[in-house]
């Protein structure tokens, strides 16, 4: 069994680091181990549990940051924000359960480390574009502290957007900086009922297209479509593709109005108000329809247009399916753990399709090896990744294994 | 040049100045490398024109394969480069070295690809900001930073220095909006990073590439999203008694939850420079006047505007006026973008500094800047982007007068030194590039700064990427690189552990 350390301050984390770097002991950095599933079962002998390091430092609505320490929970950042109408507008997934892990109990820095976002992410931008600052402690032991406690700042390097989905191989963060954003007073959602994977994409490219500031844009097959708690969206026995609407009250009922005439060709639509909204976009956040099973889970990123074609290949392979995010430019696809659980399939449909990235998020239960977790990258962008690892951490100490060019 | 030193130009360089123009002459068509030096007299500063220095050479490749060649040759025979777009920069960016090649992104001038389906647009890096949106205004989208240089600074520019502009509050700057990018690296080296999808594999290089000065590699296509222009918009003009007033309403609209597309701060030096120049139809009587634009549906937009102007009369605003159509908007807006052609109108010179502040230390920041400029004699004025802090103070000199451009530059660092201590950057949206350069142990200690050059070694190890811009002491990498660890340290005996 590995030995868990709990440091409780920063230095604490310095001082543990640094032994570290000296003796070339592998860690493995973790906060509260929600998405801990995520890439190979780490091997390292010692744990460094960040999940003490907890606790809001400040909080500002009118400067729209706020800074915590990397082991407070986003549970507890966004019942802070609630209750003065702001929010994380990148919009963190609790994909705790995706992992048979408990929910709520992802860490803010955990989230900023795998740059993970929601349905929002294309309209409001990524985790990485929230990130502001950071203080950090190097694989060489050594602290350093990038960005700024400001939302506009260009003064040197921005090592924030790599840190962000670094998954804690290049430095352990211990306090970091954020930016918030009013949230919306309301959300409405416009449901297209009946379409096809290919029609519903047309029409998330249609409303994504027009002035209605769409938000949220998914397509769900009927079988997916069945398991929310929506009734609305259970009951239709069908496919639903769903396009959220936020903003003030009027401006988002003018907005509804718009783009389900817009959308008349499409087929029957139908109108979600603020609470089944709420609900709907926090399963398609989570990725709760896959929730509760055991297949491999993969997570793909891809030009939205190209949507659609991963979705056949997919479609094609025996005992999987998938859901569309982002206009289609996010695929969340659970296969069946035979053979490579479909990683050659859809990696060679994204290399056909000119680019984009698949990550396997959920693990089969015998992972078979040779199946690359993190997308394999061109031989000249590996070789970077890896000179950027080694400006780190050039002993490879942090988090062995999860280095997202696999290498 | 004043106080500013860079590296000591190496004579051996440029003692090959012949054979090197030889050299880049087989790679390019004759016409294409600029070696006299009335020609390279153009190139000779960007838009921080306090400091010159001729180039040794200016090459100005027209395709990637050319860029390659020409860093291929510079990386194997030690030959420095500093890349340029339009030399618009505010922070010497784009400075040439004495021993170093310049080498222009201007032929680079096409838009490559534009696909509304995907909400993209591919260019070329000489492509202007604001020809991007002409490629596809005609379809009702546009590229959303707008940074007021946008006539003429150029996307690669823009991704160099992650430009902003006025509407970057609600839409972000360019590493907001950037999705690709083909970037050659120093040793010659095609990458292609991004594309059309969301996020990159590996770590987030898009991300460090943008903002990185022109130290890392050189940009040769850049893809940005783009947004539907927004049904309407609308300005309004709120003036105040004072710029604390002024600030405060500024906190209270956002903490009533409106995130405004533009919201933008003058003072009073600035509000009469630009009526004087622009005749936009500012009050004249206010200490400082607020510039509020909505954007989105009309229904929106026209219920927003009474709620900033509610929140402007909590605050104690003088004076408000909402714009009643377009015409109006632009006018609005024409005497903002006209500050800086106004103080220059006022002045013989003037030195823009960029610094952003925690928007509650406004007040403190004003009243020590009245103080200053007391202090060196030299007027200041005042634009900020007031939704994001980012203060835009001008200070006016002449460079004629002896002492008079070193009294500037020690009131802007005096300036952005105080925007560090009230726990604000050095620099918002202008890069660090020469200008700054010197004050960033301000705000970072040596170990950031290091971990920062070994980014940059991560490149481009010989350190012959833009050279002298940025840091303020050159590391060698090999030195960066080495691990000075103490062995046998015990570890922290107080740790809890299970």
């Amino acid at each position: 069994m590995p030995e868990v350390i709990f440091p409780e301050s920063a230095e604490h984390v310095h001082e543990f680091v640094a032994w570290a770097a000296a003796e070339d002991k592998p860690l493995t950095v973790a906060g509260r181990g929600s998405k801990g599933s995520i890439g190979p079962r780490p091997t390292a002998q010692h744990v460094l549990d960040l999940s003490k390091l907890s606790g809001i430092t400040a909080y500002e609505p009118e400067e729209l940051i706020l800074q915590a320490k990397a082991g407070t929970t986003i549970a507890d950042i966004e019942s802070a924000l609630a209750a003065k109408e702001q929010m994380l507008a990148f919009e963190p997934p609790d994909l705790g359960p995706l992992f048979g892990n408990a929910p709520q109990r992802g860490t803010i820095g955990g989230t900023l480390a795998c740059n993970h976002s929601g349905p929002r992410r294309f309209k409001a931008g990524a985790a990485r574009d929230h990130f502001l600052g950071a203080r950090a402690f190097s694989g060489r032991g050594e602290e350093f502290k990038t960005g700024g406690r400001v939302v506009k700042n260009v003064t040197g390097y921005d090592l924030c957007k790599v840190l962000a989905g670094s998954y804690g191989t290049l430095a352990v963060m211990t306090d970091v900086t954020v930016k918030v954003l009013p949230a919306a007073e309301k959300t409405r959602t416009v449901l297209v009922i009946g379409l096809d994977d290919e029609g519903g994409q047309r029409a998330m490219t249609r409303a994504l297209t027009g002035a209605f500031e769409v938000s949220g844009a998914t397509h769900l097959p009927a079988a997916l479509a069945a398991k929310s708690k929506v009734s609305y969206v259970s009951e239709a026995g069908n496919s639903i593709t769903a396009l959220r609407i936020e903003g003030p009250e009027k401006s988002v009922a003018a907005r509804c109005a718009a783009l389900r005439k817009d959308l008349l060709s499409f087929g029957e639509t139908e109108e979600l108000h603020s609470a089944n909204s709420r609900c709907l976009w926090q399963e398609i956040r989570d990725v709760q329809f896959f929730v509760g099973e055991t297949r491999p889970v993969w997570r793909i990123s891809i030009a939205p247009q190209s949507g659609h074609s991963v979705g056949t290949v997919i479609g094609a392979l025996d005992d999987a399916e998938c859901f569309y995010d982002w206009g289609g430019g996010l695929i969340w696809a659970m296969t069946s753990p035979d053979d490579d659980c479909g990683a050659s399939a859809i990696r060679n449909s994204i290399t056909r399709l000119g680019g984009g990235h698949a990550t396997l998020m959920r693990l089969p239960q015998d992972m078979p090896s040779a199946i690359p977790v993190f997308h394999p990258l061109d031989p000249a962008i590996a070789a970077l990744n890896q000179r950027i690892k080694w400006a780190f951490d050039p002993k490879g100490i942090l988090n062995p294994g999860l280095f997202p060019s696999g290498a | 040049m004043s106080g500013l030193h860079m590296p000591e130009p190496d004579s051996n360089v440029i003692a090959r100045r012949a054979g090197i123009i030889a050299a880049l002459q087989d790679i390019l068509p004759a016409a294409n490398v600029i070696s006299s030096e009335d020609s390279l007299r153009v190139y000779e500063s960007d838009g921080l024109t306090a400091y010159k220095q001729l180039p040794m050479i200016v090459a100005l490749p027209e395709t990637t394969e050319q860029v390659a060649q020409i860093l291929k040759y510079c990386h194997k025979h030690g030959i420095k480069v500093v890349p340029r777009g339009a030399g618009t920069g505010l922070s010497g960016g784009a400075l040439p070295l004495a021993d170093a090649i310049t080498v222009g992104l201007s032929k680079f001038n096409r838009i490559l690809d534009i696909d509304l389906d995907n909400r993209t647009v591919t260019a070329q890096p000489g492509v202007t900001n604001l020809a991007i949106t002409h490629a596809v205004e005609h379809a009702g989208f546009y590229y959303a930073p707008d940074p007021s240089s946008q006539i003429a600074c150029t996307i690669g520019g823009n991704v160099a220095e992650n430009s902003g502009g006025v509407h970057c509050l609600k839409y972000g700057v360019t590493t907001n909006n950037l999705l690709g990018l083909e970037l050659v690296t120093m040793d010659g080296e095609i990458l292609r990073i991004g594309g059309k999808h969301l996020d990159c594999a590996g770590y987030d290089l898009l991300g460090l590439l943008t903002g990185s000065e022109g130290l890392l590699g050189v940009i040769t296509e850049v893809t940005v999203r783009i947004l539907k222009k927004p049904d309407t918009a609308r300005a309004v003009l709120l003036g105040f008694e004072s710029n604390e007033a002024a600030g405060d309403c500024v906190g209270r609209i956002i903490a009533s939850g409106i995130i405004p597309g533009g919201m933008e701060m003058m003072d009073k030096p600035a509000i009469h420079a630009a009526e004087d120049f622009a005749k936009a139809g500012y009050p004249l009587d206010v200490e400082a006047l607020l510039i509020v634009e909505l954007d989105g549906p009309a229904v929106e937009v026209d219920e927003l505007i009474e709620r900033v102007k509610g929140v402007a009369k909590d605050t104690g605003a003088i004076y408000d006026r909402t714009s009643e159509n377009e015409t109006e908007r632009l006018k609005f807006w024409a005497g903002r973008k006209s500050a800086f052609p106004a103080i220059g109108r006022l002045s013989p010179d003037y030195y823009c500094m960029d610094g952003t502040i925690p928007r509650k230390a406004l007040p403190k920041i004003l009243s020590r800047m009245r103080e200053l400029s007391e202090h060196y004699g030299l007027g200041v004025a005042n634009v900020f982007h007031a939704g994001d802090g980012n203060l835009h103070p001008l200070i006016m000199y002449d460079a004629n007068k002896p002492g008079e451009l070193e009294k500037a530059e020690d009131f802007g660092a005096d300036i952005l030194k105080m925007c560090v201590e009230v726990g604000g950057v050095l620099t918002g949206e202008h890069g660090v590039g020469v200008e700054k350069r010197d004050l960033m142990p301000e705000m970072f200690t040596e170990d950031d700064l290091k971990q920062q050059q070994r980014v940059k070694c991560a490149f481009d190890p010989g350190s012959l990427l833009n050279p002298g811009k940025v840091f303020p002491t050159l590391h060698r990498c090999a030195e960066l690189g080495r691990l000075h660890i103490h062995r046998g340290e015990v570890r922290f005996p107080e740790l809890p552990r299970f």
